[in-house]
């Protein structure tokens, strides 16, 4: 018990940040059209592409000798960079579409 | 100073993609949102380059490999997403929610490597274990499971079911989480946990194969809305680890939108969530249920087709998940076309759902140039189907299955479909008399107005418009 107190108190701003952003995540998505279901999925996709700054971090701190830090660091930075890239040119791509469509 | 500046970009960042995703909830401003959630990324990217530090106040080294994977990454990505076509946009989607769950998986596995290497045990930092290997397990999850879902919507993978196939699935979460919390207690791997860390993402990896593998090609859509949550959940883990806001900003906030999105699309469907996850159970037992209630269907040639549709006043065509299999949509918009320069009327009939991806007929038209007019959505076409002389279903099954109306025992009971029963000819293309994802027989095709067109889509449409043309 004391040990989760603990926890609480300690992460506190994590935990309102957590719950704040549960709730904002609801709240955003509840009243979409189905129309742009799919685009708004393919938006999100890329926001989560934010991993990459993880990926950044771990590619910046790793020793010049470790080798297998190095390249699974870089490895990572490619993969973060193509979930974030791709992800925002091909939602650009999809909602190209349906601005075409409205003004015919 | 930096700190100050880094700082001041996080809070833009994770204002950018809060704002950005409402904007993308709205058709206007859909694509304005998009681009302020790029550049909000833009900036948190690079403020971390540049500014990072550590606790100890240290910057980030290795520059030429940073921005050599930004480069690679980039255009690798911007060739991907431009050149791929409009009807493989999901698989897209996918895609690229695959490389960000293993870019988490593996910035987890360095951490830990990292952990452990530097004399922390297990002991010492039962959160940050904790934290570190549920990023590890989710992200590795979402990458197989969406490279199956890859996979299966390009053609590659066909849906497959081991005997005991969901048993097998649960008895794999059950070792996951044991072997999750024996680590994490030290039960399991005592001070020197590396290679339980490894069983963990092979174990990990299999599960996220084994949890897509069955599920039905035309629910993809629903998986990998539920799969792009997981990605953003491993994100925000990232963050918790390196104490970043904009990474758990982003990552919840995909977390919980992706999965109020994943409930809406099957709510769409008038089905449960659990019930796409273990589709492929309810829908064999429903098609032993009612198919034996099946009938007699006739088939008619496509020169009788074409005679019937030319002597038509008016017809409605209803496209479905067939059509985007195909890439039927410019025959399509051809058939459209010939038949109006010979006067007849032609509309299309658009279910919300058809092709189980919301909106995504209208996009496939779109590209194939089909005028917006032409395009009706359900509710406006529903009552003019009693005057149609012919209705021409593409590829499309339960969204005009009449067993939504009449039959409560139909897993599809409830969901509102295309009223095509009411006009005067209804004309069914399919590939073989194969039920749909559902197993649900269709009565509709068995009706005495209802004549059956076999084949693909595409081949099947060139034929029609070729022999229109000959005898027009």
């Amino acid at each position: 018990m004391e040990a989760i107190f603990s926890f609480i108190t300690e992460h506190y701003n994590y935990i309102l940040l957590l719950i704040l952003m549960v709730i904002l995540g609801f709240e955003v998505i509840s009243h979409v059209p189905s129309v742009l279901h799919t685009p708004l999925m393919s938006g999100a996709n890329a926001i989560h592409g934010v991993v990459i700054i993880g990926a950044i971090i771990v590619m910046g701190q790793a020793e010049s000798d470790n080798y297998l830090a190095l390249i699974l660091g870089f490895l990572a930075v490619i993969l973060g960079t193509l979930n974030v890239v791709g992800g925002f040119v091909v939602t650009d791509r999809m909602l190209e579409m349906f601005k075409k469509k409205k003004k015919n | 100073m930096g700190n100050g500046i880094l700082s001041l970009s996080y809070l833009i960042g994770s204002v950018s993609f809060i704002y950005g995703l409402k904007m993308l909830s709205h058709p206007d401003t859909a694509r304005r949102g998009n681009l302020y959630a790029a550049v909000g990324m833009t900036l948190a990217i690079f403020a971390t380059i540049f500014l990072y530090t550590d606790k100890d106040g240290v910057g980030l080294g290795n520059y030429t490999w940073i921005f050599a994977g930004l480069i690679i990454g980039s255009i690798i990505g911007t060739i991907i997403a431009k050149k791929v076509l409009m009807t493989a946009m999901p698989q897209m989607v996918s895609l690229f929610n695959g490389m960000g769950g293993a870019c988490a998986a593996i910035i987890s596995i360095v951490e830990f490597k990292h952990m452990i290497h530097s004399g922390v045990t297990v002991a010492d930092e039962p959160v940050l274990t904790t934290v570190i290997l549920l990023g590890l397990v989710i992200g590795t999850v979402s990458f197989t499971g969406s490279m199956i879902a890859f996979g299966k919507l390009n053609g590659n993978i066909r849906d497959k079911m081991l005997p005991m196939q969901q048993v097998i699935n649960i008895g794999l979460l059950v070792v996951i989480f044991s072997l999750l919390i024996g680590i994490v207690t030290g039960w399991i791997g005592g001070d020197n946990p590396m290679g339980m860390m490894y069983a963990l993402l092979a174990i990990s990896a299999l599960y996220g194969v084994l949890f897509v593998m069955p599920i039905g090609g035309a629910d993809m859509p629903v998986v990998i809305s539920l799969l792009n949550s997981f990605t953003g959940m491993a994100a925000a883990f990232g963050g918790f680890m390196y104490d970043n806001s904009v990474m758990l900003t982003g990552g919840i906030l995909v977390g919980s939108a992706g999965t109020v999105l994943t409930v809406l699309m099957c709510n769409a469907m008038n089905r449960s969530l659990l019930n796409v996850i273990v589709g492929a159970f309810g829908g064999q037992q429903g098609g032993g249920a009612t198919g034996a209630s099946g009938g007699t269907y006739k088939e008619i040639s496509v020169s009788d087709l074409a005679v019937l549709m030319l002597y038509s006043k008016n017809v409605v065509i209803v496209p479905g998940y067939g059509l985007a299999v195909a890439q039927a949509q410019h025959t399509c918009h051809e058939l459209e076309k010939v038949l109006d320069q010979n006067g007849v009327e032609v509309k299309y009939a658009i279910h919300p759902v058809a092709g189980r991806m919301p909106g995504h007929m209208n996009v496939l038209l779109a590209e194939a140039d089909v005028s917006y007019d032409k395009l009706k959505e359900m509710e406006e076409i529903n009552p003019e189907f009693s005057q149609t002389d012919v209705v021409l279903v593409l590829g499309a099954n339960d969204v005009v299955n009449p067993a939504a109306k009449k039959d409560p025992s139909s897993p599809i009971y409830g969901m509102p479909i295309l009223d095509v029963e009411d006009a005067a000819h209804i004309i069914v293309n399919k590939r073989s008399m194969k039920p749909g994802y559902a197993g649900i027989e269709n009565q509709l095709f068995f009706e005495p107005k209802t004549s059956m067109l076999f084949g693909d889509a595409k081949d099947v449409l060139n034929k029609l418009v070729s022999e229109i043309k000959s005898i027009a």
